[in-house]
């Protein structure tokens, strides 16, 4: 199996996709989500990824698996696999057939979630909390935007049963499309499971790490990975840092239905550029999706500006303070509730990265750079907001000021930015279905 | 007595889901990680303490086929939320960049 890149429309050279080919796979795919890149992109339905590199990715492997007669299975299309992420894949899908005359039986597997039928198991008691989350209410699933299941293998399963060429899935765990893959050809799960942990990022098993192709092989008692670049390998240790990527365990990776467990593998050089792998184990666990969800908390206005001011740098906390009960009085007499608005303000040069966490608190710069901003109810209230903060920040005294002007400089005209919508991530849950498939519902047509 | 950044291969942080922060510490060979083991300087009250959470909520592993540590723990806020000033948890890693190892 060849996994293309870590993300479609992260790219990966069209030679290493021709030699992972000429291995004659039994599929090809690419993982397309992530929540890294934070809650927007289940809010608002946006891709993360820009069309165009999409398709050029998307492009190249249904072209390559069609020729090759072989599958190629998208998982978590469009960055955070909701309805409209799956349907910008699958428009860009249709351009291409278009464009290269391709016909095939396509699958969509969608993984936005019905709000009334979670409720339901919420009431039934199959809905679970994770980590330090309340349990799940009704007020959270209504105010959710979007909600997705992370989908196992099984839905990709029925898919590939039914005679599918081209997969394109909603929001997947990432291992899904290949772990389905090996799986359908009678492989344990272990092993099945543990080479899609392997390709979901691609080359990130390989040094030096790059986007571009890995090929997976999978045996009844071990997996086996190899780049496609010739200028790629795998080591042993490039291997063995994949099982830390991301997961909060190196040894222990929850899936839906079991834990693959890591912790008795043995990781053996195969070649100069290849890795075997074996001792892994799957330890069957009761049936659980986990949930996404996204809620909209508001609309955000931004201003950027920084002080040379060696004064104002001295006694920043008291000023930020006089600034914000100053702008607190401004804004209250527009008829604006304080309920309405929050402000927040970033110190770059002090704690703007860390906050709580910067250890080095009596550390400043000779400069420092200040972020505010206001989330608020509506985008009219965060303007109003942003507007009247920019003026007290530039013109609001402290004791010993010498430069009257101006306490900021502002690198733009105009300063403010309204940043629209902004989201947070709403939901830790696991729900109990009724089968692994049941909140997959899939859709078939020919192409 | 060297500092962690001077003798590790890898020192990181990134996000583990959108609640959790997880942070990877490597060593270049066996030898080196198993110097550093014998210390017992990095270990779960280490990680409780530079970050302020409760010891009980890291989960620790020591991962000997890496040469690696990897401690998670609850993110400060959720990734991207109102506040949130890193959405990738790419940049929390620096406390740990000063620990002096005794080897």
């Amino acid at each position: 199996m060849v996994s293309a890149s870590g993300i479609l429309g992260y790219g990966f050279p069209e030679s290493s996709l021709k030699a992972g080919l000429a291995r004659k796979p039994h599929m090809i795919g690419v993982d397309g989500g992530s929540s890294d890149p934070g809650p927007h992109y289940l809010g608002s339905g946006k891709p993360f990824t820009n069309r165009h590199s999409i398709k050029r990715d998307l492009s190249l492997l249904v072209r390559g698996a069609l020729a090759n007669k072989i599958p190629m299975m998208i998982g978590t299309c469009g960055g955070a696999g909701g309805e409209p992420h799956l349907q910008m894949c699958n428009e860009l899908l249709q351009e291409i057939s278009c464009e290269h005359d391709l016909h095939f039986k396509l699958a969509l597997i969608h993984s936005e979630q019905n709000k009334s039928w979670l409720k339901e198991r919420v009431k039934a008691n199959r809905v679970h909390a994770l980590g330090a989350a309340a349990p799940l209410t009704d007020a959270v699933i209504d105010r959710a935007e979007r909600i997705v299941g992370m989908m196992g293998p099984e839905p990709y399963r029925a898919a590939l049963d039914a005679g599918a060429q081209v997969i394109l899935a909603g929001r997947s765990t990432d291992p899904a499309p290949w772990a389905a893959l090996a799986m359908h050809h009678g492989m344990p799960p272990a092993q099945a499971w543990f080479s899609g942990k392997m390709l979901e990022c691609a080359c990130n098993a390989a040094l030096p790490k790059k986007h571009d192709c890995l090929m997976g092989t999978v045996a009844r008692d071990y997996v086996e990975v190899e780049p496609m670049n010739p200028e790629l390998r795998c080591t042993p240790l490039s291997v063995a840092v994949q099982c830390l990527h991301e997961n909060a365990s190196p040894v222990i990776h929850k899936e839906p239905g079991g834990i693959l467990d890591t912790s008795a593998c043995e990781i053996k050089p195969h070649s100069d550029r290849a890795v075997r792998v074996s001792g892994m184990q799957w330890l069957p666990q009761p049936y659980t999706i986990k949930l996404e969800g996204a809620e909209k908390v508001g609309y955000s206005a931004i201003t950027f500006a920084g002080t040379r001011d060696p004064g104002l740098i001295g006694q920043i906390d008291n000023f930020v303070q006089t600034v914000r009960e100053s702008v607190a009085t401004k804004v209250a007499a527009f008829n604006i509730s304080p309920e309405d608005y929050q402000f927040v303000v970033r110190l770059y040069g002090k704690n703007g990265v860390m906050d709580a966490w910067e250890p080095s608190a009596g550390t400043i710069s000779h400069e420092l750079g200040i972020l505010a901003e206001a989330v608020a109810k509506t985008q009219d209230i965060a303007n109003a907001v942003i507007s009247v903060m920019r003026v007290t920040f530039l013109h609001t005294d402290f004791p010993g000021r010498l430069c009257k002007e101006g306490n900021m400089g502002f690198p733009f005209s105009p300063s403010d930015i309204e940043r629209g919508p902004v989201y947070e991530f709403s939901l830790r849950h696991v729900v109990e279905p009724d089968d692994p498939c049941q909140m997959f519902p899939i859709e078939y047509a020919t192409v | 007595m060297p500092k962690l950044k001077e003798i590790a291969k890898a020192c990181k942080s990134k996000n583990a889901g959108p609640y959790e922060l997880t942070l990877d510490i490597m060593f270049e060979d066996a030898a080196t990680f198993e110097k550093v083991r014998k210390t017992g300087v990095i270990c779960p009250e280490l990680i409780a303490r530079l970050y302020r959470v409760p010891v009980a909520s890291v989960v620790f592993t020591e991962f000997p086929p890496a040469h690696a540590y990897k401690a998670t723990i609850e993110r400060r806020i959720a990734s991207g939320a109102v506040g949130d000033t890193d959405v990738y948890g790419a940049q929390q890693h620096a406390p740990l960049l000063d620990v002096e190892i005794p080897i």
